[in-house]
């Protein structure tokens, strides 16, 4: 709390004193040079005349992609089918993989602090790094186009993300019970069976329904670099300009995105 | 039968994860069902994918000998500009979502402003970026600003939705204290609300700036400017040295970002 002095002598109440105000101002000045600069490279390298272009384009493509083809949704079950496929197997396998990483990298459970947490840390950061779409990209290009490049990228995306947030679960169970478990007698793998899983399965079903959610979005545009699912006719549509398929699609992804959001919502209300 | 003999028969079981025995067999049949028809109709060509082991396998060792020389122009050019990107629509999704978030907070925003902004925050939300990126593309034409409007739009979804929330949990005896000295509008979010969402802001923001980074990544693809468009080149000519490269420097980037977010969220908690 500091205080103003007025020029005719009076005190008034200030919300910061002078020299975290002048602070303040030279964080926002250098803030503001470094965004200035920013912009200055964005803007040489757009070209202006497109931009002030922009809505009649914008208008253009509206005009054509509406009404939405809706005959072509008789060609989309197909590759909505694969696009579910491709999260939901995905998913399964990202947990199946997830779960003996997460227990190497968590304080509590590793086997090997040295040598094997080290290694299921970098596990989880490549995988959470790097996005799912440059992995389908690489996959293509290595096993070549199709819904399986697409499954195994959505599992290694998933696998960090996964393991990250059980391991992080797990690093947070009772150890009262761990303790009570190992009085019994029980040996390593009964400890955990018996007093670990048990506590990190909700966190685990959470989690699992959570990826899910996100692996439905991100499934969907997959199939743009040629790794199968729906984002394979987004792209067809785009490149021969049949804006009014495109629009179709759009609205289909947008349903199954809000459908697969309400779901995973539903099921994490009745776990938690 | 004598009791000792009853307790003898009765063997402890785990309880099931799922207490209702119909739901759980429903779920269990359910499942087998679905993987049936899944593996049934995902077809792998698995001698395409023997054949891409070996090029897998020189992927892998690509990463042992990584080529950052031949491209360095390209990489540190498409570097530079995934970080620009990142930054100026993290800074400008950030003051677009501070009053989406105000208005999307129920106890402080009247029903209609408040209906709007969560509109606004569901549809950023509901579209991918690529989705967004490549409808942007075919408007705005090729090149950054395509990228920094997509990465600002999905800026406002993730931050407001966020702010929101937090703004919803405040501590309602400090906002009514300071409505209490009779403070304009303006005055009151910013005694009353601000001091209070602030750290949480900031922590939120720098969160974002290390996602719109990864994602700048693969704006690239479909031709928003960034990193990406390097390494969709690098992959199609199968220099997978190159690629292996630019994935390093990314995932050096992203570790850097959230080690030093990790540190400034640390040290405003």
């Amino acid at each position: 709390m500091a205080i103003k002095i007025n020029p005719n002598g009076t005190k008034v109440w200030a919300l910061r004193d002078r020299q975290t105000q002048l602070l303040n101002w030279a964080k926002w000045f250098i803030g503001t040079i470094i965004f200035m600069y920013c912009w200055q490279m964005i803007s040489a390298e757009t070209d202006w005349d497109f931009f002030w272009d922009a809505p009649t384009i914008a208008a253009d493509i509206g005009g054509r992609s509406v009404p939405p083809k809706w005959d072509y949704i008789s060609e989309l079950g197909r590759p909505l089918w694969d696009t579910l496929n491709i999260a939901t197997m995905g998913t399964f396998m990202a947990i199946v993989l997830a779960i003996p990483v997460a227990f190497m990298a968590a304080h509590n459970t590793t086997p090997n602090k040295l040598i094997l947490r080290p290694i299921a840390l970098l596990i989880i950061v490549s995988s959470r790094s790097i996005n799912s779409l440059i992995w389908a990209l690489l996959l293509v290009a290595i096993i070549g186009p199709g819904v399986f490049a697409g499954l195994i990228a959505i599992a290694l995306r998933s696998i960090g993300f996964c393991a990250k947030l059980l391991y992080e679960a797990i690093e947070e169970i009772d150890e009262n019970q761990v303790e009570a478990v190992t009085a019994t007698g029980a040996s390593r793998w009964q400890v955990m069976a018996y007093a670990i899983v048990p506590q990190i399965m909700p966190a685990l079903a959470g989690i699992t329904v959570f990826r899910w959610d996100i692996n439905i979005r991100e499934s969907t545009v997959l199939g743009l670099v040629g790794a199968g699912g729906i984002g394979l006719q987004m792209q067809s549509s785009m490149n021969v300009l049949a804006w009014p398929q495109v629009s179709l699609i759009l609205l289909i992804i947008l349903v199954a995105v809000l459908v697969s959001e309400w779901v995973s919502a539903k099921v994490r209300g009745a776990i938690i | 039968m004598t009791s000792e003999n009853i307790a003898a028969q009765r063997i402890w079981t785990r309880p099931p994860i799922i207490p209702n025995p119909n739901l759980r067999w429903a779920l269990i049949i359910g499942t087998i069902i679905y993987l049936i028809a899944s593996f049934a109709t995902i077809d792998v060509n698995w001698i395409r994918v023997y054949e891409g082991l070996e090029r897998g396998k020189k992927f892998i060792l690509a990463f042992s000998n990584p080529n950052f020389v031949d491209r360095w122009d390209e990489i540190s050019y498409g570097m530079i500009e995934s970080i620009i990107m990142a930054f100026s629509s993290t800074v400008v999704g950030v003051i677009i979502s501070i009053p989406i978030g105000l208005g999307a907070a129920r106890n402080i925003a009247p029903l209609p402003v408040y209906l709007i902004c969560r509109g606004i925050i569901a549809l950023s939300r509901a579209l991918h970026e690529i989705i967004v990126a490549i409808l942007l593309v075919a408007i705005f034409g090729f090149g950054p600003l395509a990228g920094f409007i997509t990465l600002s739009f999905a800026t406002i979804g993730f931050l407001s939705k966020l702010l929101a929330e937090d703004i919803e949990d405040m501590e309602k005896s400090q906002a009514e204290a300071i409505k209490a000295t009779g403070p304009s509008w303006l005055q009151w979010i910013n005694y009353g609300i601000q001091p209070q969402v602030m750290p949480r802001l900031i922590g939120l923001s720098i969160y974002r700036l290390d996602i719109n980074f990864r994602e700048s990544a693969i704006l690239g693809l479909v031709g928003a400017g960034g990193i990406g468009a390097t390494l969709n080149t690098a992959f199609d000519r199968y220099e997978f040295d190159t690629a292996a490269a630019i994935i390093i420097i990314i995932i050096a980037i992203v570790m850097a970002l959230e080690y030093s977010s990790g540190l400034i969220r640390a040290r405003l908690q």
